[in-house]
């Protein structure tokens, strides 16, 4: 049974209760239920498509901040071996809403950097609910520039609400860290992926996004604001205003597909990644192969010339009189 | 040459519902809340003479303030914004710009262009607060990404005066590309050794802060300036504290190391020179 559910998903579940119901009642009886299961099964994947299909803003950024969405710690663990974390930025502290080190896909060495949530409360609350301060960033690019130095390619896996609003984060230079790894990534000597698995909250997002891929899986988000962030300067009201501001950001995979900001959309298994996250896991482990084979002994400055040129034709502006 | 023209302003002015005059003659200082005469004001460059808060000012102004009379040459006024997310809250987006056009004569929230200081070429980018509150979208990202781009091609440093609340909400996940582009640019500036100084004054927060404002090979603040990435109302909400007395401001921010100096606004012009004076690698 689902331990967690979204209010769009109620109808779903009342009729995966009904099926459970029948199956256990009937167990060891004599009773003919099967035809009347199969029916409500036939039912459920029915009505499964069909929410799915139409999903809104509001309702795809719920199944991105799923609690039981798989995290990037689900990831490294499914698609990697030989993962060696790494701690620590070498000048204060070590962050837990970014996990950074090594690990071999299909037997090679790539350097991996990921927000982290965490999937239970109390990992959550040790993780700062993946909203990292400076130091996280600070570690991450650490490691950027030891996989430039090593020649080891990049995967980074964005999941966070945003940088931490703190007094220490901001004491300690949040603003200075999330620039200096835009900076440093415009001009990092090695392939860098970029994978959005869940929420792309801004800048504390988008400090560990500027890959030469960016991809998404399908109910991801990558936003600049929140839609409660944005409803609450809308409205004065986050709660209120927050479905409608979802769809005003146009902040799904799709829309960022449409808006030249990201490369593939990674379609989810039905009823999102949490539903089958090991189906996620394959289906991720393909794209990230084929993209990496792509990108793998290409010449270095070519890449970086078309990374540079990926962000700056991003934008849409009128020229009015070109000279 | 006049910069900041008074009969075009107060035409301006004179759109607006009929101003009051007290408003007129005296204005309340954002930092000590002293009633002071405009006039007093205006001649002191828009800084409060009994607490020495900067005045938020048009980019014009800061333009006239800082560079030779007559050296200014703007860039790509021509650009302009679009609605790429068809954005709509109580206002369209475009009448949102329409408005924001009228007040300042900008059609975005950037003056870019080539000038002098005390002789010295320079590209200046000038962030116009009262566009919008100085946000980034994709106008201001191109226009200082050409701007940089120019600095390289023509091998001369860049200076950027920040005031801006972040990246613009209604151009949504453009806005927030923007930083990467402005900052991949400046990786290239970087490279090319040439000096990148910024000033951030009143305010400079959010994703303006975390790209543009916070890569300067020198970072000045005037004084009193409110700097940081989250805003002040965000950590308060977040924390549920109260925060340390004059945090984010100019002061606490030099005192945490993360900025160079504080330099009042007579004293600008000359301290821009010196550095870019200084900073030139000769070939």
């Amino acid at each position: 049974m689902v331990k967690h559910y979204l209010d769009f998903e109620k109808p779903l579940v009342e009729l995966e209760n009904e099926i459970e119901h029948l199956k256990r009642f009937s167990r060891g009886k004599t009773l003919h239920v099967e035809d009347q299961i199969k029916h409500l099964e036939e039912k459920l994947l029915r009505l499964r498509k069909e929410i799915f299909s139409n999903l809104s803003g509001w309702q795809i950024t719920q199944i991105a901040r799923h609690i039981d969405r798989p995290k990037a710690s689900f990831y490294i663990n499914e698609l990697f071996t030989d993962f060696i974390e790494l701690h620590g930025d070498r000048h204060y502290g070590d962050d837990p809403a970014i996990i950074g080190g090594m690990a071999k896909l299909d037997g090679k060495p790539v350097f991996l950097i990921g927000h982290q949530k965490g999937t239970d409360f109390k990992e959550m609350a040790h993780r700062n609910f993946g909203m990292p301060h400076p130091e996280g960033y600070r570690k991450a690019l650490r490691l950027m520039r030891m996989a430039e130095t090593f020649q080891k390619p990049i995967l980074t896996m964005i999941d966070t609400p945003g940088a931490f609003p703190g007094v220490g984060a901001e004491e300690r230079g949040q603003a200075e860290a999330i620039a200096q790894n835009l900076r440093a990534m415009a001009l990092l000597r090695t392939p860098i992926i970029t994978l959005v698995i869940g929420e792309g909250g801004s800048g504390g997002a988008l400090a560990i996004g500027m890959g030469d891929r960016i991809l998404m899986l399908e109910y991801s988000i990558y936003s600049v604001i929140s839609p409660e962030g944005c409803a609450a300067i809308l409205w004065k009201d986050g709660e209120k205003g927050k479905a409608i501001a979802a769809d005003y950001l146009k902040l799904t995979a799709r829309d960022l597909f449409r808006l030249g900001v990201i490369d593939e959309v990674l379609e989810e298994p039905l009823g999102g990644a949490h539903r089958n996250p090991k189906e996620m896991a394959n289906r991720l482990k393909e794209a990230l192969l084929r993209h990496l084979k792509n990108l793998e002994g290409a010449d270095l400055d070519g890449l970086l010339n078309q990374r540079y040129e990926k962000f700056r034709k991003m934008g849409a502006f009128i020229e009015e009189h070109r000279k | 040459m006049a910069w900041f023209k008074k009969g075009e302003e107060e035409e301006r002015r004179g759109r607006h519902d009929d101003p009051k005059p007290f408003e007129e003659l005296w204005v309340k200082c954002k930092s000590c809340n002293e009633m002071i005469y405009r006039k007093v004001i205006e001649r002191n460059l828009q800084v409060c003479p009994k607490c020495n808060y900067h005045f938020q000012i048009p980019a014009r102004s800061r333009i006239e303030f800082v560079v030779d009379p007559g050296s200014f040459l703007e860039y790509d006024a021509d650009l302009a914004p679009t609605d790429p997310l068809e954005f709509k809250d109580s206002k369209k987006y475009p009448h949102r710009l329409k408005e924001s056009q009228e007040v300042t004569g900008h059609k975005d929230a950037v003056i870019c262009g080539e000038a002098k200081i005390e002789g010295q070429p320079v590209m200046i980018g000038v962030f116009e607060f009262h566009f919008m509150g100085g946000s980034m979208g994709s106008v201001v990202g191109e226009k200082i990404t050409r701007l940089i781009e120019r600095a390289i091609e023509k091998r001369v440093g860049v200076l950027i005066f920040c005031a801006s609340g972040g990246a613009r909400m209604q151009e949504g996940i453009l806005s927030l590309m923007q930083m990467a582009k402005t900052s991949a640019a400046l990786a290239r500036l970087k490279e090319a050794r040439l000096p990148y100084i910024t000033v951030l004054t009143d305010p400079t927060t959010g994703g303006v802060s975390a790209s543009i404002a916070m890569l300067g090979d020198i970072i000045i603040a005037e004084p009193k300036a409110m700097i940081g990435f989250a805003g002040p109302r965000v950590i308060k909400d977040t924390i549920r504290a109260e925060l340390p007395e004059g945090f984010q401001r100019a002061e606490y921010l030099l005192q945490h190391g993360m900025i160079d100096l504080i330099v009042e606004r007579k004293d600008l012009r000359h301290t821009l020179a010196s550095l870019l004076t200084m900073l030139k690698v000769d070939h």
